[in-house]
Parts: structure tokens; C-alpha cells; sequence
């Protein structure tokens, strides 16, 4: 476990050393949300009319998310406060940690409202036997508890932008067949914030290999893709121990490989898993991102339709500074 | 001539995209729009294309950076876009890549493109033949 620091100054938000912790610091706070605002109780004749089968799988996998959040909370966000490399990031990092905490909670919060406390240990005990799961929190835990900063903010980046999405997969299946919407809103704001910390914390690695060898950049580099190969096998047999029985597997895979890719963009590298099993069910990319598979392909129509407007004066308040 | 005029955060994912893509290897020039207020102001005197980032998952009003923007406020720079491509995050829901439809709506020109991040292979290669088909197509 890295060792708290040890001198503290007065931060002062008025000198930053880099603007981009004040930038995602604002993010970050204009993105507040607490799970009680979101109407879940809305969903409970949708939990009442699916199946058994189905109320297994949710609660496993929403336990699953708990287990990574809290581990994320108390864990993987504060072991990072030590490598911070201003003032101002330590503080983005109490943010996350706290966010991370709200998220875990959010689960508990979902759970209370639509299933029964049988229901919801069963869950929580499955979580704790399932090797899986298990094994993707030790994975993690043990780069937290190492003593190489680069490689806690590799294994960070990856729990935020990458391990999640076996999990967040389910609630955006069920929200594209209209079912437990007011869920998936809530799943949407964690989904959101996960993407401002695996960018903040991505960048922050990417600041940090900027000072190092080209023998360490080379090595990080090699310990970035086995980490994610290591990662991603056991994320594929989590997967089948989870929707083999719904017979979403394959599917779950594609939107694995995509955010895979995603992650290792984060920590400044290219993507790893070609186009052709990246292909996410265009269900499940519109219920993440309403319009992300309209055609905005401009370049593959035809080039003689162009057809240029008269730009308008940029004079509007939201847009004039 | 022609160009690609681009802004990058301190993260950089728009500047991989961009050196990705090589677009000196095809005759478009790259100009870059300064990160910092103090930097002096680019200006532009021939037809591009802008690649913008999203700051996503917030206001949408300030989903255009503000480097942007300022380029963007000039008339004599403006009069010269002929097309933009955002990048963004899925992630952010309807906020994906929301920089793109509103460059678009504000100066009336065709959003060509969206990418995540710093972009795929594909994305590389339908930009890089998209802009060079585009600008052979429409040289002024």
C-alpha cells in the first residue's frame, strides 16, 4: 500500500500547475447526481412481471458493479492521492473516490426498492463465491497495494474505462426492450462519470510516463496490453458465468473488445481489437448515446450533394465570450 | 490549398488522431488552434476542415472549447469552414460528440464525421480518404 503523504500545503485553486484538474474538477461537480433523485420505484411493475432468471441475473450483476465501486472508493481512487502530481489532483481524486462511493451506494439503493432482503444476500453471497469476480478484484487490488504509481493508474484506468462494462451491459439491454428505464437512467450517470475518471486518470499516467525512461515507457507499454489480455480472459469467463444462460454472451463480448479499446485510448494507446468484433449491438450503443449510430458518415455518401449554408454570425451569448 | 484546422486539449487524443492521419502526405496542410490565451490567435486564408473535441458530459453550451470558439469568432477565419468533425464519448449519451452538430448548425456546413477518443484505424482511413476525396472534389 503506498504511504500517505507525509507534508501537506494549503492548496490554492487560484495557482494551478495544471489547468486540466480545474477543468475536470468542474466536470466532475457540474455532474453531481445523488440515486435518490432518479424515480426507480417507477420500475418495480417491469421487476414484478420479469422472470426469476432474470432477477438473478440482475442482482449478480449489479452486486458485481458494487464490488468494483467499492473497491474503487476506498481503494483504487485514494492509493492514488499520494502520486499525485499537484495539490489540485489530489483533490480531483477525493472527488472520484467519493463519486465511486455514491455509486456503489446506488446499487444498495435499487436493490432496497425492488427486491427482497432473501434476494439481495443471496446476491451479495454469489459475489463472494463467484472466481471471476474474485479474481478480477485481487487483480486489481494487488497493483493498488504495489509500489509503482504508473502501474496503479494503468490498473485504475482499466477498472474505470474497461472492467465495468460486462456489468453495465445489462441494465442498457433491458432499458433498449423498455424495461426498468428509470434503472438504466441511473446506470447512465455512473457510466458517465467513469468516463471523466478513466480520461483524468488516464491523462494523469500519460503526464507521468512523459518523465520517464524510454526503457520505462517501453516496459509500461508491454505491461499495459498483458494487463488488459490478463483482464480480458477473465472478463470473458465472467461474462459466460453470467449471460450463457440468457444467451447474451456474444454480445456482451463485442461491447467488451469496443470498451477495451476505449480504455487503452485513455491511457494514450491504440486500440487493440479490430472494427469486425467491435461491432456493439446498434440496441445497446443507442440506449448508451441516443443518437451515436445516426449517419453523420458524411464521407462515404456521395460528395456532389455538398451543399454549403451562410455561416451565421457567432454572436449568440452561448457561443460570444 | 486546403487544410485541416484542429484544437487538442493537454490530453492530446486530437492531435494522435490528426498525426495519424498524415494529411501533409496528402498535399492538406495542419494548422493547429492555440491552447493557451496568450499564444497568438491563428488565422486561416484557405479552406478547411475543423477537427473539434467535445468537453462532454456537462453543459451542453460548453461542449465546444473555448480555443474553438475564439477561432471560430472571427469572420475571416469562419468564412473559410467547409465541414467539421467532432470526437467525443459515447458515454456522455446525447452529449456524444455534441461539439459537432452545433459548429455545424452555427456555421451552416456539413458535421462530415464523429470518433471517440483519438480515433481507430477506421476511423483513420474513412477521414484521411474522406477529407482527401472531399478536397479534390472542392478545391475552393
Amino acid at each position: 500500500m503506498p504511504k500517505l503523504i507525509d507534508r501537506v500545503t494549503a492548496i490554492n485553486w487560484n495557482r494551478l500547475e495544471d489547468e486540466k484538474d480545474l477543468e475536470v474538477w468542474d466536470r466532475l461537480t457540474g455532474n453531481f447526481w445523488l440515486p435518490e433523485k432518479v424515480p426507480v420505484s417507477n420500475d418495480i411493475p417491469d421487476w414484478r412481471n420479469m422472470s426469476e432468471a432474470e432477477h438473478t441475473l440482475t442482482m449478480r450483476v449489479f452486486t458485481g458493479l458494487t464490488l468494483l465501486d467499492t473497491i474503487q472508493g476506498t481503494v483504487g481512487a485514494v492509493s492514488l492521492i499520494p502520486d499525485a502530481l499537484t495539490p489540485h489532483e489530489e483533490a480531483v481524486y477525493t472527488n472520484i473516490a467519493f463519486m465511486e462511493s455514491v455509486h456503489a451506494k446506488s446499487y444498495s439503493s435499487i436493490f432496497s426498492t425492488l427486491c427482497s432482503t432473501k434476494q439481495i444476500d443471496d446476491a451479495f453471497s454469489w459475489s463472494e463465491q463467484n472466481p471471476h469476480l474474485q479474481r478480477k478484484a485481487q487483480i486489481v487490488l494487488d497493483y493498488y497495494e504495489g509500489d509503482d504509481p504508473l502501474k496503479r493508474k494503468v490498473a485504475s484506468t482499466l477498472l474505470e474505462s474497461f472492467l465495468f462494462y460486462s456489468g453495465f451491459y445489462l441494465p442498457m439491454y433491458f432499458s433498449a426492450h423498455a424495461k426498468l428505464t428509470n434503472t438504466a437512467d441511473v446506470i447512465r450517470l455512473i457510466i458517465r462519470d467513469e468516463a471523466v475518471h478513466g480520461y483524468y486518470i488516464g491523462y494523469k499516467y500519460q503526464q507521468g510516463l512523459a518523465l520517464a525512461s524510454d526503457a520505462k515507457r517501453s516496459e509500461m507499454e508491454s505491461y499495459t496490453y498483458d494487463l488488459l489480455n490478463e483482464l480480458y480472459d477473465n472478463e470473458v469467463a465472467y461474462t459466460h458465468s453470467l449471460y450463457d444462460e440468457v444467451g447474451l454472451s456474444d454480445d456482451v463480448e463485442m461491447f467488451l473488445h469496443y470498451n477495451a479499446n476505449k480504455a487503452l485510448m485513455n491511457l494514450g494507446y491504440p486500440a487493440l481489437f479490430p472494427s469486425e468484433i467491435c461491432n456493439v449491438n446498434p440496441a445497446i450503443l443507442a440506449a448508451l448515446s441516443p443518437n451515436a449510430d445516426e449517419n453523420h458518415d458524411f464521407f462515404s455518401g456521395s460528395g456532389s450533394s455538398y451543399v454549403m449554408g451562410k455561416a451565421e454570425e457567432t454572436d449568440d451569448e452561448d457561443w460570444d465570450f | 490549398m486546403s487544410a485541416i484546422v484542429y484544437f487538442s486539449s493537454a490530453s492530446r487524443n486530437t492531435e494522435r488522431f490528426v498525426d495519424s492521419c498524415d494529411f501533409p502526405a496528402l498535399g492538406v496542410n495542419v494548422r493547429r488552434i492555440p491552447l493557451l490565451p496568450a499564444d497568438d490567435p491563428l488565422t486561416v486564408h484557405e479552406p478547411f476542415i475543423l477537427i473539434v473535441p467535445t468537453y462532454g458530459g456537462g453543459d451542453a453550451r460548453k461542449a465546444v472549447p473555448v480555443q474553438v470558439k475564439r477561432f471560430l469568432n472571427d469572420a475571416g477565419n469562419r468564412q473559410w469552414i467547409r465541414g467539421v468533425i467532432a470526437s467525443g464519448n459515447t458515454n456522455f449519451g446525447e452529449a456524444y460528440a455534441a461539439a459537432g452538430p452545433i459548429v455545424a448548425r452555427k456555421c451552416r456546413v456539413p458535421l462530415m464525421y464523429r470518433f471517440e477518443l483519438m480515433g481507430t484505424r477506421e476511423d483513420v482511413t474513412a477521414v484521411r480518404n474522406g477529407v482527401a476525396k472531399f478536397f479534390a472534389e472542392h478545391p475552393s
